[in-house]
């Protein structure tokens, strides 16, 4: 009796549908690395088209003298002389960083606060209409915020802005930044606006954070005898701090980039840095928009690229601390 | 817990509501604030003298006889772009000959930086810029020499709101520099009171407000401050940087366009703006009188804008600024606006579609400019810009 020869059929067979498989696995992975590089491709474009495009003018005043000059008058701007530098750009920095960090003081607290009711506080029938409702402030055109801004909370922040400077504004010292007199459209508006433009953002993040918390810490909170308030200090906002931190960067980049909206509610004023935050200015989103159709003069289109590329630069570093931050407060907890 | 939450919606709601309430604003009315607060007696108004002037029967159907005639072959859509000072008889002149011709002819309102911009590329058949094109902005044009055809004559007009004071405050050239410049920052100046007596001007900050863009508008009022305020001058450092499509504006809102300045001026109280007159007139905004080169104090309307032309010599390119005229009843802040259109055109359709429409706005279209508050070209005005439509060339030949 001979022992039957070893079959070998799997081999062959598997072999068969291995080849198969690693043909479909290539093509799928081929199309997630073309995916992504397009990703790093448009972002890597956009770095080099800006600089080329603002070569000219880097070229011609230099490249720091756009940060030392300070102000912007295209009409100044010959095609010969190189100093000084009609075109700088400091107000429209300090506008841009202004008008978010007045945006974001106010939409953080608030969003951090509207996620924290969805998820702890209200009642179970309330949560879906409420989160649905912030979603679809996400959802109004930029244009439409601007319109609101300057027909509605212009007149609606009179009276506030008015207390504002008759009271803030007349104390020595921090007095020159909030003193009027208040026209309506100002950085502190165009703050306002922002703030209500990145909360559908900040809440949404918020309130995935607050979901994952661990049911049985809150509950060790409560059991130990703690009002609602104290169990979320405990348990929800400690574990939640780099999820919130996160939120602020999303928030951030939304508020430095915002266009439409805070070009028809700042005012405008693009020749120098104005003190106060009821005053005009304008940012570098704002100037490139309103400009840049008409840029004519010598090096003023390739000003507004140089504009546009700090912008790029700011943006990036604002992200990369983000994520900095975050790291280091995830480290924390844990 | 379910009262609670009732109770902190319907709060919630009832602040809602009222924010919005606050926010609804209407257009202010000539002679009543929106608070129903008056400030003292407003005798403002225009004075005798003006209502006579601007009541008397100008012509302003002329009748103009269109020389040219029709040319066969005309492209049946035209493209065109610029300033927006034109824009609303640009709007009423298509309507109008696409109902009489069948040609669509679209224009953009971008401003008249944009439409110099878009000629130069030639990225539309015409352009329209207030104060036409430089020298050497001709010189930097893709196609070759740049023809300057004016269309139409208006005004720029100061506007202001003030609760309580009606339309017809007195202002001159030098102090409408200075508060320009930045030195005059109150309604309540004595340089204005001085203008103004009878009239109680409250104590509110002066909002000035001008454009953002490059603007014909701004040109005109800048050329007349800098014929008018040497205070205006000096701010800006001198007659070079003080007038232009763009100026680096000292103090002062910018808006978009007529309509973002128009905007600015209606929304904020103590804002003091320039305006094309049309804009002012249709917006039902207020605006005053100012004085011209005789001194007197002169209403904007139809008779005191057309003697602008009056003793004006027309360079061969017909660029010339119409501010400050000469005659004793004219407004002093008047100006034109240019279609720019490139002398040898490549395409004998647009050629003809260019020359059509331009010859139809010139003859019939002039009858249609009072409608939408311009005057139209005095006769002789009209026949310089004829000659000028007749220069157009295809292919070396004259294609009127």
């Amino acid at each position: 009796m001979t022992a039957p020869a070893p079959v070998s059929v799997a081999p062959a067979t598997a072999g068969h549908l291995r080849g198969g498989r690693r043909l479909s696995d290539r093509a799928f992975r081929a199309a997630m690395l073309a995916a992504a590089g397009i990703v790093l491709l448009v972002l890597a474009g956009t770095a080099v088209f800006l600089v080329t495009s603002a070569w000219p003018a880097l070229r011609h005043y230099g490249f720091f003298t756009f940060l030392g000059a300070d102000r912007w008058a295209p009409s100044d701007a010959t095609a010969g002389s190189a100093h000084p530098n009609p075109y700088g750009i400091v107000q429209f920095m300090y506008g841009t960083g202004l008008t978010s960090l007045i945006g974001m003081a106010i939409a953080l607290p608030v969003a951090v606060a509207v996620a924290l009711f969805i998820t702890e506080v209200a009642p179970a029938w309330l949560r879906r209409p409420l989160s649905s409702t912030v979603d679809l402030l996400a959802a109004i055109p930029s244009v439409v915020y601007g319109f609101w801004g300057i027909f509605a909370l212009v007149p609606a922040l009179h009276p506030v802005v008015d207390f504002l400077t008759s009271t803030l504004g007349k104390v020595p010292g921090i007095g020159v930044a909030f003193a009027g007199p208040f026209f309506g459209v100002s950085y502190f508006t165009a703050g306002v606006v922002l703030a209500i433009m990145v909360l559908p953002i900040v809440t949404a993040i918020c309130r995935e954070v607050f979901v994952t918390t661990p049911a049985d810490e809150k509950e060790a909170a409560l059991a130990l005898g703690s009002t609602r308030w104290e169990m979320l200090r405990m348990a929800v906002l400690p574990r939640s701090r780099s999820g919130i931190a996160g939120a602020a960067i999303l928030g951030l980049g939304r508020a430095l980039g915002e266009t439409i909206a805070v070009t028809m509610v700042i005012g405008n004023s693009v020749l120098s840095i104005t003190t106060s935050i009821f005053g005009q200015g304008a940012t570098m989103a704002s100037v490139i928009a309103n400009e840049f159709t008409e840029a004519t003069e010598p090096f003023h289109l390739q000003s507004l690229f140089v504009v546009g590329l700090w912008l790029l630069i700011i943006a990036l570093v604002v992200n990369v601390a983000g994520k900095l931050v975050v790291r280091r407060t995830r480290a924390d907890i844990a | 817990m379910r009262a609670r939450f009732s109770a902190v919606a319907a709060g919630v709601l009832g602040v809602a509501l009222a924010a919005a309430g606050c926010g609804s604003t209407s257009n202010v009315s000539n002679s009543s604030a929106s608070s129903g607060k008056v400030t003292g007696a407003s005798t403002v108004g225009f004075g005798s003298a003006n209502a006579k002037l601007c009541s008397a029967s100008v012509n302003t159907t002329p009748n103009y006889k269109n020389i040219i005639g029709v040319i066969a072959g005309g492209a049946k859509t035209i493209s065109g772009a610029g300033s927006t000072f034109a824009a609303p008889l640009y709007s009423t002149w298509a309507s109008a000959y696409s109902k009489a011709a069948g040609i669509t002819v679209a224009y953009g309102s971008i401003g008249s930086g944009g439409g110099i911009a878009a000629i130069q590329a030639n990225t539309v058949n015409f352009g329209d810029g207030d104060t036409g094109m430089t020298p050497a902005e001709i010189s930097a044009a893709k196609g070759g020499p740049v023809l300057q055809i004016p269309l139409l004559l208006g005004a720029v007009v100061p506007t202001y709101n003030l609760p309580g004071i009606g339309a017809g405050l007195k202002f001159t050239g030098s102090v409408l520099g200075e508060i320009y410049a930045g030195k005059i920052t109150n309604w309540d100046d004595p340089a204005l009171k001085k203008l103004n007596p009878g009239v109680s001007l409250p104590s509110l900050p002066i909002a000035v407000a001008h454009r953002s863009d490059g603007s014909g508008t701004t040109n005109i009022w800048t050329d007349y401050l800098t014929k008018e305020s040497p205070a205006w001058v000096s701010k800006l450092g001198g007659p070079a940087q003080s007038e232009g499509l763009t100026v680096a504006w000292p103090v002062g809102i910018g808006g978009k366009g007529n309509e973002g300045v128009s905007a600015v001026v209606s929304e904020t109280k103590g804002a003091l703006g320039y305006l094309e007159s049309d804009f002012a007139i249709a917006q039902h905004l207020t605006y005053g009188q100012v004085e011209n080169k005789s001194g007197n104090f002169i209403e904007p309307c139809i008779p005191t804008i057309t003697p602008a032309v009056d003793g004006v010599t027309f360079p061969p390119s017909l660029n010339t600024f119409l501010t400050d005229g000469s005659n004793p009843d004219v407004y002093p802040v008047v100006g034109t606006s240019y279609a720019l259109v490139y002398e040898h055109q490549s395409s004998k359709a647009v050629a003809a579609g260019l020359v059509n429409f331009f010859s139809w706005v010139l003859s019939t279209g002039q009858n249609l400019n009072a409608s939408v508050y311009y005057a139209p070209l005095g006769s002789a005005l009209q026949q310089l810009a004829v000659a000028q439509l007749k220069k157009i060339t295809v292919s070396g030949k004259p294609v009127a």
